[in-house]
């Protein structure tokens, strides 16, 4: 039996006993997953309180929702897109009332794309995130700033590493939404990265969008 | 970007990047490239971005919120 299929069993023993109400079962299941869905939600909230009001709500309903879960596919898929619905009920709650985006939105599936406005280049080290608090801050907040649609794709891409099929079946969207959101999100990135780095150089203003007109 | 060509090229960056656009392809966009310093300023600065979000750490779940969803579940909190 190959490691991939011993893990495959390991987790349908696991998901046998958590729905028989197995406390250490359970727990092991929070245990691997929680770090991950509090990442997400502190991402797609922007802020510690609701991210542990997602967590929790979480958590809750998945263990409410085991006992029908019935293993078509992952558990973390499927936690994960418990997780997902529960972010953008919380972030319904928070904007209370004003437009949101849902995730079957068309209006991201425009295969245009805006043209980009900085033609700057910037050099980066490997390591300045973990040594730059500032570049780590604007970081954060150019995800705050995308669209919620394409947020949450680019968080499960890009920051957790799930592949496009599995990103898909979180979110309930086509494999092809997946990676025209993504695209989208990473070029958004880009132009505000672009904005900081051309900002930050003093005295420097070549290569921004006056540009661009070139 | 105001060539027709640029606008092509923009919709294919992040397949390229990642190595998925086909070799067809790959030639076209680095013909283009050579002849475009704002696509290569574009493709360059859209891999780094790709790199250091790749690099951008984690949080750990909070004490305090790790004990409240342990409490809210139900369930003994492990120790950390």
């Amino acid at each position: 039996m190959t490691a991939h299929n011993g893990e495959a069993v390991d987790e349908q023993a696991l998901i046998a006993r958590a729905q028989q109400g197995d406390a250490q079962a359970l727990a092991a299941i929070v245990e691997n997953h929680q770090r991950t869905v509090y990442n997400v939600a502190l991402r797609m909230c922007g802020n510690p309180h609701d991210a542990e009001e997602t967590l929790q709500e979480t958590f809750l309903s998945a263990i409410k929702a085991l006992p029908k879960f019935e293993g078509r596919s992952q558990l973390s898929t499927w936690l994960y897109r418990i997780a997902s619905n529960a972010c953008l009920m919380q972030r319904r709650r928070q904007a209370a009332g004003a437009d949101m985006t849902s995730l079957d939105d068309g209006e991201e599936e425009r295969d245009e794309f805006d043209p980009p406005k900085y033609f700057v280049d910037w050099s980066v080290r490997p390591d300045d995130v973990l040594l730059d608090g500032e570049l780590r801050s604007v970081m954060e907040d150019a995800i705050a700033q995308l669209p919620e649609a394409l947020r949450i794709v680019f968080i499960w891409r890009d920051l957790e590493g799930l592949s496009t099929a599995e990103t898909a079946e979180v979110l309930g969207i086509s494999e092809g939404a997946v990676k025209v959101r993504l695209h989208r999100a990473r070029l958004q990135l880009r132009e505000l990265l672009s904005h900081y780095y051309a900002e930050s150089r003093a005295g420097s203003r070549t290569g921004g969008p006056a540009d661009a007109k070139a | 970007m105001p060539k027709p060509d640029c606008r092509q090229l923009l919709a294919e960056l992040s397949s390229y990047l990642e190595g998925e656009a086909s070799p067809e392809l790959c030639r076209e966009i680095e013909r283009h490239l050579a002849g475009c310093p704002n696509c290569q300023a574009v493709v360059d600065t859209l891999g780094k971005t790709i790199s250091l979000y790749h690099t951008l750490p984690e949080e750990d779940v909070p004490d305090e919120a790790r004990r409240r969803l342990w409490r809210v579940l139900h369930l003994d909190l492990p120790p950390r």
